[in-house]
């Protein structure tokens, strides 16, 4: 089941008949273990990966580390939930290190995600800490290449 | 000047590949699909490559020994061994540039004009012209796709005359993906082993197998490494075709005489190479697993989605390539090739550049990505639909 997973993760466009045929399975099988695996919560949707540097120039990222204390009993998930809450945010990640937590976020301008760090995530009650990294260039995203180009420049030869 | 006084009729007349002038065509057109090339699409693994860049930043830019490193050496030993339960010694190991220079340095150290190669069709292009080159005369056998493209027995018993002297083994088969199991091996072995004459078995594609039964060497079964020089190479299953690497293991005998025309010819195989390829053999099995898996992905995919549209494929175990049957569309495979790609704009080699016995078959390569494997499906479906309905004739 992994391998399907795997094929899934790198290529959601294929068909279950097309996994089926690559995976050895029968087109059913394959279309059970999706229904299952969406329900289990162990897919959680499916995204188109978009460089959007190519597109326009009104799009930033940052990568907020925050120091937070967490709740007794509830450790970190409360603070965690909160700013998950937040439409800017992309991601929370809880890390070891000298943050707690990472959070990327997405805005249009630099500004954007200033004023957010500065009137939103650092007046929380448990945040005593923060650090804001903004995202120049990415390069891998997803295990996908962001700056090679994907050009076959294999020989034209057929032997 | 006149050049055709001066130039060597035997390689004046060797053909250039007949199908050369629509593949220089098809780079030309925009929105080309090409299945065609014979090398995989992934890039050298990174702990290979890095090995190669710091050789040189190490400054190991001299020659090595004639015969290649030792490390290297050893690690193609220990390798043979763990992977194909093959005993060689460094002595039996030289490092060659690829596969074909191992080709190349075996026949012109055993052949003689008058001598006899049992070459099996249809097969990698470069047997025939470089066994003329030595002199000597090639004897084909056509295998069958009935026989899923394996030779029997009684072929090579029929083939044999006394001035047999080579017996040219190319399996996994380039283009066919056949393989010979083990039991199917055994059956050649037999034959040769009551004779003087040499196998040279062209493995460069033995990480490359699929299903339950790995890859097994001829060298492998008893008396059999005595009379088999082995070739095989980094470029496939590495994928490192660029780097230029391969080796030829056999009896000393023979590997002194193959080494001396690589001492002339060569010197030695380029260094960066070896010592990335030291690499390549002790520590990317995980890698090479990986591409392996892939390619079998691409392969049930490919050959299932060619029976889906009515194109007759039969399961070939290796390689990275389908060898689909295109007699139902009443086409030669030339034919096929070039119509396929000047209305759908898909590039395909036509069985036949690899000798007569493929006609009736194109060789499809899978060291594409899925989707583009994808893409090329539909627009052969809808090739394949307009010759059913007679808009294409």
């Amino acid at each position: 089941m992994e391998e399907l997973l795997k094929l899934i993760e790198k290529q959601p466009h294929l068909t279950p008949k097309q996994l089926a045929s690559m995976l050895d399975m029968t087109e059913k099988q394959v279309e059970d273990a999706i229904e299952k695996f969406k329900k289990d919560g162990i897919i959680k949707g499916y995204r188109a990966l978009i460089d959007w540097d190519k597109v326009s120039q009104n799009h930033v990222r940052a990568l907020i580390e925050l120091r937070v204390t967490p709740k007794k009993g509830r450790g970190f998930e409360e603070i965690a939930q909160v700013i998950s809450n937040m439409d800017e945010v992309e991601a929370v990640t809880l890390i070891s290190g000298g943050y707690d937590l990472l959070v990327e976020i997405k805005a249009k301008t630099f500004q954007e995600i200033a004023m957010l760090v500065a009137q939103r995530l650092s007046p929380l009650d448990d945040v005593y800490g923060t650090k804001t990294n903004f995202v120049l260039r990415s390069y891998k995203v997803s295990g996908v290449p962001f700056v090679d180009s994907n050009k076959d420049e294999r020989g034209f030869d057929f032997l | 000047m006149d050049y055709n006084k001066l130039l060597n009729p035997t390689i004046v007349n060797e053909k250039p590949s007949g199908i050369r002038r629509f593949f220089d065509m098809a780079t030309t057109m925009e929105d080309c699909i090409v299945l065609g090339v014979g090398e995989p699409d992934f890039k050298t693994p990174w702990a290979i490559r890095q090995a190669g860049i710091e050789s040189l930043e190490k400054g190991r830019t001299f020659y090595t020994s004639n015969s290649g490193l030792m490390p290297l050496r050893e690690e193609i030993c220990k390798y043979l061994k763990r992977r194909f339960d093959l005993e060689y010694i460094t002595d039996e190991v030289m490092i060659t540039v690829g596969g074909s220079e191992g080709i190349d340095a075996c026949m012109r150290a055993v052949l003689c004009p008058g001598d006899e190669v049992i070459v099996p069709f249809p097969s990698y292009v470069s047997y025939g012209p470089m066994a003329r080159l030595a002199g000597a005369t090639v004897v084909p056998i056509n295998t069958k796709a009935e026989n899923s493209f394996r030779i029997t027995a009684q072929e090579l018993k029929n083939a044999i005359t006394e001035k047999t002297k080579m017996l040219v083994l190319p399996y996994p088969s380039n283009p066919t993906g056949a393989v010979m199991r083990k039991e199917h091996l055994e059956e050649i072995a037999e034959v040769i082993r009551e004779t003087d004459i040499l196998i040279m078995s062209d493995e460069i594609y033995a990480e490359l197998t699929y299903g339950d039964n790995r890859h097994v060497s001829i060298a492998s079964l008893p008396d059999m490494k005595e009379r088999t020089i082995l070739i095989n190479g980094f470029s496939k299953a590495h994928a490192m075709t660029g780097w230029r690497l391969g080796y030829a293991c056999g009896p000393t005998p023979i590997l002194q005489q193959m080494l001396k025309i690589h001492q002339y010819g060569i010197m030695s195989a380029p260094t960066t190479s070896q010592y990335a390829a030291i690499v390549a053999l002790s520590s990317c099995d995980d890698a090479v697993e990986d591409m392996r898996s892939q390619y079998n992905m691409r392969r049930k995919f490919l050959i299932s989605e060619l029976k889906r549209i009515g194109l007759d494929c039969y399961d070939a175990e290796g390689t990275f390539y389908a060898f689909a049957d295109i007699r139902g569309t009443g086409m030669s495979s030339e034919e096929f090739c070039e119509k396929l790609m000047y209305s759908k704009k898909v590039v395909v080699v036509p069985g036949t550049a690899f000798g007569d016995a493929g006609e009736g078959f194109v060789r499809i390569s899978y060291s594409y990505s899925i989707n583009h494997i994808e893409e090329a499906i539909k627009r052969i479906s809808e090739f394949v639909k307009e010759i059913n309905t007679g808009k294409i004739l």
